[in-house]
Parts: structure tokens; C-alpha cells; sequence
């Protein structure tokens, strides 16, 4: 059976581990509270823009070198960067684990060289056009932003052209100094994984870490202005589009509320891509090509999102029956036959997830991160189960009744 | 008609059904879950020309309502055995796959024998249908990357095997319910059809229990595969877009050939990971792009290297350039480390596919289907493991790139 081991270094740094001998892999992530949410207006985008910079080269290890290693061992590895975190994480066969870790803990302490910023940059202004021209044409973003404002939550993780265009190295820099503090790091591991080893060679390797300190000191926004390159339209015009795209943002249940499972279920019950109430009347019968919900949870704040896409002519139409079929939860609730078809649709697939490490690994790392918390899968597994039809009428009744924010992205 | 036969190949077993229905077990003890792969001979490339989607609309028709369950019993039940299923159509096959807690396996089984052989094709849902079909295609029409490389694929195989599962507005316009009917009785029978199993099962009962669902279907002849008639071009598609999206094509083997190995570790050196050429050099050195990629694409009788570029309109020829040029000089400057490269991260992902059964499934099912037998993962490694530097070289540059098909989306045209 998996184990749970943790461990705090005296540097306040925090290493968590699931393991498993019987896994033929293991994973290795860095989780680092540096997101979004945690930047100025001078330093949108900086998480990210920084996430893309730790790959280019270190003291001891040059840009090539930090790919081709990576590539040398041959897992899976990758980063990504959300509103609450960044997170640097490598599946790799047992055998490879020192490797692994001298090589991500390595990259924790980037060079930040001028001209690999310089030429990153401009693959940061890409990813940004990429996404312009990919559906929903940066309709969440713009509902994020009216939802929460475009700072904290709201604030754009790629950042804008703008700001992308405005940043320099030094800031940068300084932001690396400010956030990646031992305090705002878990290291977390699944699998096949040898943890004492682990947690010696971590204490010996990032006992600097505690060194960082930034000396930029930013004035704090000025509210009553837009970050530049940021509109609050909540119409998105789109001229070629063929499609018309809704986005409704309400108010959901943070990652550390207890009704967390309920609204997964509920969302199960309503929105699920096959099976769901939403499903059968729009995606079914071929009125709309999305027509789904989900919760997204925070770790103080929770968002309900519903997303809805058609041809432009339908959407009059097809929104009506949303929020049919949404008022009918909210005064009926569901029934047990639903209930039940989603508790088993979800603990399945719940278990099946959990066979691979790679897959348990960023519950494991951000529940640690942001609640300083580990759920087993059992527990989860338990959790789900105990939702009964009460508790999702609780959440319906409190989320789905709520005003919400909207989006509409289309060609008109 | 062929003898029942099983034979046992490492811990793969081979059942041959005497209605020419392929077999393949692999039991993995250490695993809670079970997958199915299955895979019918009803595929894009039999579907007549004017009919293009009625492929994938008889495997969406087939979903709803068979045996004793209606569309949404059949969902409910799925759901409740666990099941995480998908389905869908290439050029060759029609494929059904489920990953599930073990014990749901024969039951799971019952359900997809129920789908395949006992489908209601409920003449007053082909209208939903098809609704939901020509969603899919309003979807392409918002994806610029999904519209170069379906058309890039139409010009590397040519107007019949390269033509997308998805159909036209026109030719979705045109099927009737009839269609479908004739398609189904045509095209779903257990000639040349492939079921493989993997995950935390017994062969010999799971042998049994496909004998027990499957034996008595019937069996059509399987037509050979048309031959791909795709042809060099150039084509531009304007679009006020925000980047410049770049997707090319030229002919190569398929997995199979005697070569696929040398040929597929030059790309696996072209794109495979984060230290590969097209990675490295235009998007880390150059900063062109954030997506560049090439990677092999395989059909029964042909095969295909497909790549993908999106850029900026003002770097957009650069990057045409530089991409090209650097699969052209792949031969030039060869290096053993980065075979080696590839060699550790092939190995290590046939180790870690011991950790899904749903993978494992869908593997043997396209290795049956390329190559017409069990591969196991030790006999794939060997033939990794074997590969020299040399092999990759003299492939490369014996068959150099040629006869490129380009498709670009954006404000201008590049030149070509």
C-alpha cells in the first residue's frame, strides 16, 4: 500500500512523499507558491515569463545541458504556472532518482542570463498569440478578470504583450528572490521513491535558498486603473469566428471546504461531457458543441464555471435551456439514481488515476502547498461516498442560485 | 474461415476465432483495473466517396441504445460499472475502448457485444446525430491548427485515405438513416477484427468469455486498403489570425516496414523531448515559436512524417525555413548521444506503460493491426536496443525529405 511520509528541513522548506515500491516509475515535483495572483502590475506575467527561465541554464549547468539532461533521463517532465502556483515535476524510472533530483534542485537556482531572457521573451510573446487564435479567444481570461478583478485571481497567468514586452531581467530576478523561499516550496514525490535518501540530499543541497531576499520594494496598483493591455468588455468580438462562446463565472467552494466533493458531484450530475443533465439536452440532441460546468477551487476563494458553446444563432436558445435545466437542480435537486451513477463514474475514476504516480503527484504537492494537508486515496474515495442528496442540494442551492459573471465571446 | 487457435508469445496470448475475430491477452497481476481495445474493420476508407463521416456516424449511432438498454441506459450503466470509455474512427478501423476496476470486466464485455452486434440505430435520433457531427466540424472551423493539419493530411494521402473522420456539411447533409443501416450490416462483423485485453485478468477465461460473446458473429470479407494517391502542393488558407500556423507533410513507411525503426528514431532525434533539433533550434535558440513539431504518422499501407509550426506573421518564413532546413541536414551531424537520448526515453516509456492497462490495450491493438501479430515489450526493445547510429544515417539519407505538402493559415502567404 502507498505510505505518506513528510518531512520539514530547518530552513522551513517542506518535502511530502506518497510511496509505493511496487511502482515501476516515480515522481518528482517542485511546488512553489508563485503564481498569478501574487504579482504587481509591473510583474504581469513574471511567474510564467520565470517558469520558461529555469530551464535555461544554472552555476553549474548551461541551457543545453539542462534540456539534454532532462531528456537523458527519460521521463516525463514539464512545468506549468497557475493563478496560485508554479510547478517544475519529472517522471523518471526508480534507478534515475539521484539524477533527477540534483538536476530539478539544481534548476531552482536559475542563472537568469540576459540574452536567454531576451530570446524567451519572444517565445513568450508566441504562446501568447497562440493562445489569441484558439477558442475561446481569451474568454476565460476576460470572465476571470471582471470576476475577480484584473488583479489577484483575475490577473492573466502568460501576462499581456504589454507587460510581456515591458519586463526586464532585473525584475525578475528580484521577483525569483522574493518568492522562491524555502517557506513557499513543497517538494513532493510518488511512487517507487527512496524518501530518507531524499530528504538528506535536499537539506544539503538547499540550505541557501534562505538567502534569497528582494531589494526591489513596487508601490502597490493603483486601483483605479487598468493594468495596461487589459479590457473589461464583457463582450469579446472575434470577426471569423464560426462559433459563440459563454462563459459564466459564480462563486464556488475553496479547496479547503469540506463541500468540495459535493460540488464535484453535483458538476458530475449537471455538466459531465457524457451522461449529464446538460449533456442530454444540448450535446446529445447536436443543439450546442460544449455545454458543461464545472467547480474551480482556490485556496481561499472557489469559482463555479458553466461554459457554453454553439452556432451564434442558437445561443438565445440554448441559454434558455441552461438555466432551465440549472433552476431545476436548484429547486429539485437530484435524484438517488443520479447520485449514485456519479459517486461510482467518480471513485473509478479516482482509482484508476492512482496507478500511476505521475497522476497522484500534483494532488499530493499542491494539497500540501496550499493546506498543509494529505488526503490518501481512500480517504477521497470515503469522502465521495459520503455525499448524500442533502449535501448537493446545499451546494445548488448556495452556488447555482448566485448571480454570476458573463462572458460572451463571439463573431456579432 | 480460420482454425481456432491460441498460442502464447512471452505472457501475450493470441486467440484466433474461427470467424477471424484476433484475441490478445496480457495479463498485468499488480494492477486493480482492466482495458479492452476493440477495433472493426469500419473504418473512413469504407465509406463510398460521396459518404464522407457516415464511418463516424454508424459509431455514434451504434451508442444510442442496444440489446435491452436505450441510449441513456446503456450511459447509466456504463457509469456505474466505472467505466472510462471512448470510441472513435480512423482510416482502417472503428474502435471501442474501456479502462475499468477489474471487476466490472465481463459485464463491460456483455455491454460492448450488445453495442457492436445488437445496435438499435434509433431512426429518430439520426437527426441528433448528425446535429452533433456538424457541431464538430463548426469546432474545426474555430481550431486553425486542426484545419492545416486536416488539410495537409488530405493532400499527403490523397482525397480517400486522407480524408478526416468528420465529414462535410454537404456530405453530412446527404446521408439518410438507410446509410447508416447498410454501413453497419457492410461493415461491423468479426472479419479481421481485433479485441485485445489487458490489466488484471486470467487469459484463459477471458478467452473463454470472448468465445462465449463473440463466437457466433459473423464474417464479411475484408477489402484491401485503397492505395494513397496524395501529391506535392502548396496551399494557403487567409485568415486574420494572430499567429501565422505552418503544418507540412511528405511521404515516408509506415510502422510495419522492415526500415520504421531507423526512420523513426531520426524523428524521435527531430522532436522527441526537450534537447531535440526542431526544439532546440528553433524555438530555444531562435525564440521563433512556442509549438514546432514533427512526428510519424502510419496507415495500413502507407505511412507519413506530418509537422506543425505556429508563428508570428513576420517570422513565419523564417520558421518555415529553419524547420525544413533542419530535417534536410538531419543526416549531416548525427551524434550518438542523441540516439542515446532517445533509446532511455523509448525504454522507459514501454516500462511505465506497465502501469495502465488502458495503454497497454490500445498498443497491442495497433501493433496487431500494423504488423499482424503480438509485439511484446521485450522484442520491442531488442529491436530498439539494436539500432546504431549508422542505420539511422544511411535511412535518412537514403530517403531524404522530398515531395513536401504545405498548408499555411494566416494573413499571408509564404514562399514555398
Amino acid at each position: 500500500m502507498p505510505e505518506f511520509k513528510h518531512a520539514t528541513l530547518s530552513s522551513g522548506l517542506r518535502i511530502v512523499a506518497e510511496t509505493d515500491s511496487r511502482s515501476y516509475s516515480m515522481s518528482l515535483g517542485y511546488f512553489v507558491r508563485a503564481g498569478a495572483r501574487n504579482e504587481l502590475d509591473p510583474q504581469s506575467g513574471l511567474s510564467h515569463f520565470l517558469e520558461h527561465m529555469m530551464f535555461k541554464g544554472t552555476a553549474r549547468r548551461s541551457a543545453e545541458d539542462v534540456n539534454r539532461e532532462l531528456d537523458e533521463l527519460g521521463g516525463q517532465s514539464n512545468a506549468y504556472t497557475s493563478e496560485e502556483q508554479t510547478v517544475y515535476y519529472a517522471t523518471v524510472l526508480p534507478k534515475f532518482q539521484d539524477r533527477i533530483v540534483d538536476l530539478l534542485t539544481d534548476m531552482m537556482s536559475p542563472e537568469l542570463d540576459e540574452s536567454e531572457f531576451e530570446t524567451e521573451r519572444k517565445v513568450i510573446l508566441e504562446e501568447i498569440a497562440k493562445y489569441e487564435d484558439q477558442p475561446p479567444f481569451g474568454g476565460f481570461e476576460r470572465a476571470m478578470e471582471i470576476h475577480f478583478s484584473p488583479r489577484g485571481l483575475g490577473r492573466r497567468v502568460l501576462g499581456t504583450s504589454e507587460s510581456i514586452e515591458a519586463m526586464t531581467a532585473a525584475r525578475m530576478k528580484d521577483y525569483f528572490r522574493s518568492r522562491y523561499r524555502p517557506e513557499n516550496i513543497v517538494l513532493a514525490a510518488t511512487g517507487n521513491v527512496d524518501f530518507d535518501s531524499l530528504v538528506a540530499e535536499i537539506e544539503q543541497r538547499t540550505a541557501h535558498w534562505s538567502d534569497r531576499c528582494a531589494s526591489e520594494s513596487l508601490s502597490p496598483d493603483d486601483l483605479d486603473r487598468l493594468p495596461e493591455g487589459i479590457e473589461m468588455n464583457p463582450r469579446v468580438a472575434i470577426p471569423d469566428a464560426a462559433q459563440a462562446y459563454l462563459i459564466r463565472i459564480a462563486e464556488g467552494p475553496t479547496s479547503g471546504s469540506k463541500q468540495r466533493y459535493a460540488a464535484r458531484l453535483l458538476a458530475s450530475v449537471l455538466g459531465d461531457e457524457g451522461g449529464s443533465r446538460l449533456f442530454w439536452e444540448l450535446i446529445d440532441t447536436g443543439r450546442a458543441e460544449v455545454a458543461t460546468c464545472w467547480p474551480q477551487e482556490f485556496s481561499d476563494q472557489g469559482a463555479w464555471f458553466t461554459y457554453l458553446v454553439c452556432a451564434p444563432d442558437d445561443m438565445q436558445s440554448n441559454r434558455r435551456f441552461v438555466d432551465q435545466i440549472i433552476q431545476q437542480i436548484v429547486d429539485d435537486g437530484v435524484k438517488p439514481d443520479e447520485l449514485s451513477q456519479a459517486i461510482n463514474k467518480t471513485t473509478a475514476g479516482y482509482i484508476m488515476q492512482s496507478e500511476r504516480p505521475s497522476n497522484r503527484l500534483f494532488s499530493v504537492g499542491s494539497r500540501f502547498l496550499m493546506h498543509n494537508d494529505y488526503v490518501d486515496l481512500d480517504q477521497s474515495l470515503a469522502n465521495i461516498r459520503a455525499v448524500d442528496q442533502a449535501a448537493i442540494a446545499e451546494i445548488a442551492q448556495r452556488y447555482l442560485g448566485t448571480d454570476a459573471t458573463e462572458v460572451l465571446a463571439t463573431a456579432e | 474461415m480460420p482454425i481456432p487457435a491460441t498460442s502464447v508469445a512471452g505472457d501475450i496470448t493470441t486467440h484466433t476465432m474461427s470467424n477471424g475475430m484476433t484475441v490478445l491477452v496480457q495479463p498485468m497481476p499488480w494492477l486493480r483495473t482492466a482495458a479492452f481495445t476493440l477495433s472493426l474493420r469500419g473504418g473512413i476508407e469504407y465509406e463510398s466517396s460521396p459518404a464522407a463521416g457516415l464511418a463516424s456516424m454508424v459509431c455514434e449511432m451504434v451508442q444510442r441504445g442496444a440489446g435491452h438498454y436505450s441510449s441513456r441506459d446503456l450511459v447509466a450503466v456504463q457509469d456505474n460499472l466505472g467505466m472510462d470509455r471512448n470510441s472513435g474512427v480512423s482510416t482502417a478501423t472503428v474502435s471501442f475502448g474501456s479502462a475499468m476496476p477489474t471487476e466490472s470486466f465481463s459485464e463491460a464485455l456483455k455491454l460492448y457485444s450488445d453495442i457492436v452486434r445488437r445496435p438499435h440505430l434509433p431512426a429518430d435520433q439520426f437527426d441528433d446525430a448528425r446535429m452533433m457531427m456538424i457541431q464538430e466540424l463548426r469546432a474545426i472551423e474555430d481550431e486553425p491548427t486542426q484545419r492545416v493539419m486536416r488539410r495537409v493530411r488530405e493532400l499527403q494521402y490523397g482525397s480517400r485515405l486522407g480524408r478526416g473522420n468528420q465529414g462535410t456539411c454537404e456530405s453530412l447533409s446527404a446521408l439518410t438513416s438507410q446509410d447508416v443501416q447498410d454501413f453497419y450490416q457492410a461493415n461491423y462483423h468479426a472479419g479481421g477484427s481485433i479485441l485485445t485485453v489487458a490489466g488484471c485478468v486470467d487469459p484463459a477465461a477471458v478467452v473463454e468469455q470472448i468465445e462465449a460473446v463473440f463466437g457466433d458473429w459473423k464474417s464479411n470479407p475484408v477489402p484491401a486498403a485503397p492505395t494513397p494517391d496524395g501529391h506535392p502542393a502548396y496551399e494557403h488558407l487567409e485568415a486574420d489570425s494572430s499567429q501565422t500556423h505552418i503544418a507540412f507533410a511528405f511521404p515516408s513507411i509506415q510502422y510495419g516496414h522492415p526500415d520504421y525503426f531507423r526512420m523513426r528514431a531520426g524523428v524521435g532525434i527531430l522532436s522527441d523531448g526537450m534537447s531535440s533539433r526542431l526544439f532546440d533550434r528553433v524555438r530555444e535558440k531562435r525564440g521563433l515559436c512556442y509549438t514546432v513539431s514533427a512526428s510519424c504518422h502510419s496507415l495500413v499501407n502507407a505511412g507519413g512524417i506530418f509537422g506543425y509550426a505556429g508563428t508570428t506573421p513576420a517570422r513565419a518564413q523564417e520558421t518555415l525555413d529553419v524547420t525544413l532546413g533542419e530535417i534536410k541536414n538531419l543526416p549531416v551531424d548525427l551524434e550518438q548521444s542523441e540516439l542515446d537520448r532517445w533509446k532511455v526515453r523509448i525504454e522507459s516509456g514501454l516500462i511505465m506503460e506497465q502501469e495502465s492497462s488502458a495503454s497497454r490495450a490500445s498498443s497491442l491493438a495497433s501493433d496487431f493491426l500494423q504488423i499482424g501479430r503480438a509485439l511484446t515489450t521485450e522484442e520491442l526493445s531488442e529491436i530498439i536496443q539494436s539500432l546504431t547510429l549508422d542505420d539511422v544515417k544511411d535511412y535518412w539519407e537514403t530517403h531524404p525529405p522530398a515531395d513536401y505538402r504545405i498548408v499555411t493559415l494566416g494573413p499571408e502567404k509564404l514562399s514555398v
